[in-house]
Order: C-alpha cells, then structure tokens, then sequence
C-alpha cells in the first residue's frame, strides 16, 4: 500500500481516494464531481499534448487538469 | 446544524391519500446533473423542443413550460445542469435561486423532480440529497432505465425510495417510457403552504460535501441489485480518440471533412434553390407588364432574398456537423485535448464548448459561457466568442470565394482550394480569438490558474431524427430571418439604389445609395473596397447576409435587369481577386452583428464590454484589411 497522487499513477492503476490538497472551492467542487475521501478512482489516460487526465469514478469519466490531480491524494497497491 | 443523515427524517413522503378533487395548479423545477436528460424529459412532458446535446452544459438559460396531468395543470421550470447547490458558478446559483424563490423571473416551485442517470446513480446522489436537504418536496426520476438493462444492472426502486423518503421512479424519457406514472405521481404532488418550503441552503462545510459524498456511495452500494456493466465501446474509441498522435491527428481530419463538405456536399442543393429563384425572378418580369412592380418584385425581392436563401444548404451542413458531433459526446473529448493550447491563452477547455456554439452563432455560444465558473476566464470567452466564424459570415465567404478563387485541387483530389481558403478564414478567426484571449488574461483578465472539470459522456450514436429536427428547426429561423430583415432591409435598399430616376432610367452611380457610397469611399478605399462594398458593409450592420442581398441588388439595378448571369461574374469584372481577399478578411474580424451586442450587454450586465467589442473587432478588421490589401499591391496582385 502506498499514497501517491492521482496524477503519478500509472495508466489502468487505480486508488481510493485519501485527502485532498486543493483550496476549499475547488475541494467542494470535486467532492460534487464525487472525488471525496473514500472513493474508488481509476486513472485512464492523459490527453494528447500533456494535457488533462481522464479518470473514472463512479461509472463515469472525468477529465481534470494535471495540477489539480497532483493535490489529489490516493491509497493504492503499489504493485497493480 | 442538521447532519445530512437527520434530514431525510424530515421530509415527509407525498400522502397517497391526499387527493384533490379540484383541478390545481403546480409549480415544479425539475433539476438534476448535467447530461441526465433532463432536458429530453422537459421536452417529452411539455412537448416543446428545447436544445438536447450529449455533453455537459447543454441546458444553461432556465426554461419554462405548461403540461397538463389528469388533475393539475404543472408549470414546468427546466433548471441548469448542476452537480451541486452551491452558488459559485452561474448555473449552480441560478438553479439554487430558483429553488430557494429568490429569483424573480420565475413562480417559486412546490417542488423538484430531480432526475438521476440510473447507469450512474451515485454521482446523481449527490445533488438529490442536497436537494432534499432544502425541505421542498422531491420526486426522484430514475432515467435512462433503458440503457440500465442493457447494461446488465438492475435498482431496487423501493429500497432506494425507503433510504431517500422520497418518491422514486424508473423511466426512459427517449423512448417515452413510464411517463403516465410520472404524470400520475405528480398528480399526487403533497400540497404545502409555500411559507414553510424551504431551508436555505448555504455553501457546505467540506466536511458536510464530504458527508453527503459518503452517503450517496452508501446508499448506492444498498440499492443495484446487479452492479453497472461498463460502457462497450466508449473505452475502445477513448484509446484512439484520446491518443497523442491520433487524437490530434482525428480533430483535424474531422475538421477538414467539415469544410469540404460545405462546399462539396451543398452544392447540389444550391444549384437547385438557385435555379428556382431565377426561374420565379423571370417569370415575374415576364408576366407583370414593365414598370415599377416588374423591377421591384423581381430585383428588389425575388433576387435579394434569393441571393441570401441559396446558402442554406451550406449553413443546415455546418448545423449537421455541429449535430452529430454534440449528440455524438465527441465534442467534450476534444474540449479535452484542446483545454493545452486554451490554457496556453489562459483559457480552458470550458471555453471551448461555447467557442464551438458559436461557430453557428455567438449568441448561443455566448449564453453556454454560463458554464464556466470564473466570471474572468467568461468575460474573456464571450469577448472572444464573436471572433469565431458564425454562420451569417458563411454565405459572404461562400459568394467571394466562389467568385475569385479557382477552384483546383491542392492536397490530393480531395482537398480543392476553396475549401482550404475558407478553412483559412475560419482560422483566421479562431488565432483572432485566441490572440484577443491571451491579450486579456495577461492584462485586465489575469486569474489564477482555474481548474478544469469536464464530464466525458459515452458515446452514442447521433439520432438522426434529433439531428432532421435541429435542421428544421435552424432553416425556419434562417428563412425567417430572410422573410423579415433581409427582405425589409432589401427593399429599403431597392429604393435607394433605383431612385432619384434619370430621365427615367435608373442610375445606381448617381442613387441616393450612391451618393451615401462615394461619401464613405476614401474611408474604405485603402482597403480595396469600391462604393458599392460599402453600401453592403453599412447593410451588413443589420445582419451579415445582407452584404450578399445588397450586392445582388446593386449589379442587378444596375444590369437593369437584363442581365441573367451571376451575381459571382458581376463582381468579378468589378472587384479584383485582393480586394475580394481584403473584403473577406474584414468580415472575419468586423462586429457587425447587433444583435450579438445586445446579448453581450444582458450577460454582463453594462454597455462598457459590447461598446469596446464594438471598436475592438472593427479597428482590427480596418487594420487587418488596411495590411493585406496594400502589402498585397505593393507585391504587385490586384
């Protein structure tokens, strides 16, 4: 086990998501998108031209710039 | 403080048993995440048609309609797509608004239907719980329960109405199922005195957004009987579409397809509304005796309004494209992949969505900019929307290409040099934006750095009766528009060209429109505009289109009628091939669109930002047309 942010997780590698490290309007906003302590996030792949990151989480896909998934912390099997 | 977990207590559930034996009258918002198919359900129960896209963000001005169930008569208000109450952007503070009665555009609602993605309920719970949070009563409709059992999963409906303490209900607004239970459901809608509604929501502590988040998943983890199957092909076609050499490499075939299409794929049609407008305009002078009636119906409408209406094929092309592309979910793809180089001009890819809209129109566009959060990066965005080329500028670009470029190939066969020219006037728009862009996010506009979240959809394949009905829809408001302000604009316009008469022969040199042409000549000289160019650029300021009706008009008087060419041979022996380039290049950059600055001026509130769009995008359209046109004699075309 490990935590790392979601933005350094490898393509197909997912984790349950620890705290996040963003300012308080941003913490909200993600939370309605459902990234909030506990959820299960599943890392999908980054947009062309280092762009976004598209994730998964819930059943649904959500693309959300790389700075803000370096504040997003989460628990994971380092090996997976 | 009430915990999320105390509030569910306190709603009572609808009685079943209160039924009114009077007719009433109901007020409901109907709310849920954007891309829920709220809108789809707003539509199937109000029977109008309002705008239905597969992306996020589509439903951003709150709309109204009446239905009528067995016992009631409902007052339907369709709220933005929101995620959340919390009033930090503009769609969410307008739907907490409107549920709170604080707005005073519209009644204050009885109640809300919320409606949940079922394929995704536990991003829907959210706003649900908030929304019950709030006191008023709920109803939660369950949608899409048609793609749910394709997708192998299955709610336990009663579980969830017990855990919620609301109504819930299971319908497919596409296919229209299940909606007389809805109907009857509303029918049964609690009465309450309005005074005791609601609580005001305030902004969450995170530790309560945190708490709800935890309930939804809770709740969602008691009630799938059979968990989600994923989508089947969304990820396959992700794997290309979001690739770093495909993906880029896709968005641009996609784009050049489009532009060949305008022309190639349109210009049967054109052909066709062309030939029957000539064939009327002669018929016309050869049934009225000679005279006034002769001339002005046959120039001064037949062949105005024509000249205009024969672009709609192009225009209902460019909608088709939009279409398929919205209804598709690959817009919010490449909202994605292009969110780089918007962030680069400190935008984002929100911008982007509203920038593509306006490619039809800026004022749509401009309203879609309610989406972004940060009132710089949308004050930016619509500044910036009317750059791209909307489609009124189409028809100017389509009759000056048609007239002065060759048509040969460049890239292979299929690719020809009119298309390639108008892909570049449609660029030269978007640079212009993204250049105004990068001006005033590093000066007035600066922000930091603001996030960017968008939902990326499933893909699914474009109905295409959604996309016939939006063509429809589209050529009404075109040929509306050409029934009214063109046809009104053309006839003043008749009239000024053909009159003072000389010695009874029309003289369009010496014509009141003459006179006001040579006036502003030497302004627009330097540009390579001639008179009658500016005869249709101060038409123009009615609507685009215009310039095309106005030039018509003006050869044809001239021709006296007689002659039954062109309107493109006409211009060609008058104008040379740099200045039809310059005129074209004018029209890229020019704000000529007064409508538009009436909608800037009800988003923001002032005429501070239309008036400077107003003198911005013209003097850069002057000084754009000024460089090219004398850089180009002095190179020696023209």
């Amino acid at each position: 086990m490990s935590i790392q942010s979601l933005a350094s997780l490898k393509p197909g590698q997912s984790g349950v998501v620890e705290r996040l490290d963003t300012d308080d309007d941003a913490s909200l906003k993600l939370m309605e998108l459902g990234i909030g302590p506990g959820e299960l996030v599943r890392f999908l792949r980054r947009a062309p031209l280092g762009g976004p990151l598209m994730i998964e989480l819930m059943g649904y896909r959500l693309c959300i710039r790389p700075s803000e998934g370096e504040r997003i912390w989460v628990r994971c099997d380092s090996d997976n | 403080m009430s915990g999320p977990d105390a509030t569910a207590t306190v709603v009572v559930p609808p009685s079943l048993t209160s039924k009114p034996q009077l007719r009433r009258s109901l007020v409901l918002a109907i709310g849920g995440n954007p891309n829920s198919g709220k809108t789809t359900l707003f539509n199937r129960l109000t029977g109008l048609r309002q705008k239905v896209a597969n992306y996020a963000g589509a439903t951003v001005e709150k709309k109204q309609g009446t239905f009528h169930t067995a016992r009631s008569t409902v007052e339907l208000i369709d709220l933005p797509g929101t995620y959340g109450l919390t009033p930090k952007s503009e769609e969410e503070r307008i739907a907490a608004e409107v549920i709170l009665g604080m707005n005073t555009e519209v009644p204050r609602p009885q109640g809300v239907i919320c409606v949940v993605d079922s394929t995704v309920l536990e991003k829907g719970l959210y706003l649900v719980l908030q929304t019950i949070d709030t006191g008023l009563p709920v109803l939660v409709v369950l949608n899409m329960a048609d793609e749910l059992e394709l997708r192998g999963a299955e709610i336990d409906e009663q579980a969830l109405a017990r855990v919620l303490g609301v109504p819930v209900l299971s319908i497919s607004a596409t296919r229209g199922t299940n909606l007389e239970r809805l109907r009857a459901l509303i029918d049964e809608w609690p009465e309450r005195s309005p005074q005791m509604l609601c609580r005001l929501p305030v902004v969450p502590t995170l530790q309560e957004a945190a708490e709800r988040r935890a309930r939804a998943r809770n709740i969602t983890r008691l009630v799938y009987k059979k968990p989600v199957k994923p989508h089947p092909w969304s990820d396959k076609v992700d794997a290309i579409v979001m690739h770093r050499v495909w993906g880029p490499l896709l968005f641009a075939a996609v784009v050049l397809v489009v532009f060949q299409a305008i022309f190639s794929w349109a210009q049967p049609f054109m052909n066709a509304i062309d030939f029957a407008f000539t064939a009327l305009a002669n018929i016309v002078r050869h049934t009225i005796p000679d005279g006034f009636w002769n001339h002005f119906l046959a120039d001064g409408v037949i062949t105005g309004v024509g000249a205009v209406v024969v672009f709609l094929p192009q225009i209902l092309t460019v909608f088709f494209f939009i279409a398929v592309l919205e209804n598709s979910g690959y817009l919010p793809r490449a909202a994605t992949v292009m969110d780089r180089l918007l962030s680069a001009v400190g935008l984002q890819g929100k911008s982007f969505l509203p920038l593509i809209s306006s490619y039809a129109c800026a004022i749509p566009g401009i309203m879609a900019t309610r989406t972004i959060e940060n009132r710089r990066d949308r004050l930016a965005t619509i500044f910036v929307a009317p750059f791209m080329t909307c489609s009124a500028r189409l028809p100017v670009y389509a009759l000056l290409i048609s007239a002065f470029i060759v048509d040969r190939p460049v890239i292979g066969h299929f690719f020809r040099l009119p298309a390639l020219v108008l892909l570049g006037l449609y660029a030269a728009g978007f640079c212009a934006a993204l250049l105004t862009a990068l001006l005033l996010k590093s000066s007035v506009l600066k922000s930091k750095g603001t996030p960017f979240f968008l939902e990326m959809p499933p893909y699914r394949i474009p109905s295409i009766k959604s996309i016939l009905l939006l063509m429809w829809d589209r050529s009404k408001i075109f040929l509306r528009q050409a029934g009214t302000i063109i046809l009104l604009v053309n006839v003043i316009l008749w009239f000024f060209v053909s009159y003072p008469k000389k010695n009874g022969h029309t003289d369009v040199y010496n014509s009141y429109a003459g006179h006001i042409g040579r006036w502003m000549e030497p302004a627009i000289r330097p540009l390579g505009f001639n008179w009658k160019v500016g005869v249709g650029l101060i038409s123009a300021q009615a609507a685009r289109e215009v310039m095309i009706s106005t030039l018509s008009t003006i050869y044809r008087v001239q021709e006296n009628g007689r002659d039954e060419g062109r309107l493109q041979k006409a211009l060609k022996s008058d104008m040379s091939v740099l200045s039809a380039v310059s005129l074209m290049i004018f029209f890229a950059f020019a704000m000529q669109c007064t409508s538009t600055l009436a909608v800037v001026r009800r988003e923001t509130g002032h005429w501070k930002i239309p008036l400077l769009m107003f003198i911005y995008m013209n003097v850069v359209a002057y000084s754009a047309s000024f460089t090219v046109y004398q850089v180009g004699r002095l190179l020696g075309f023209g």
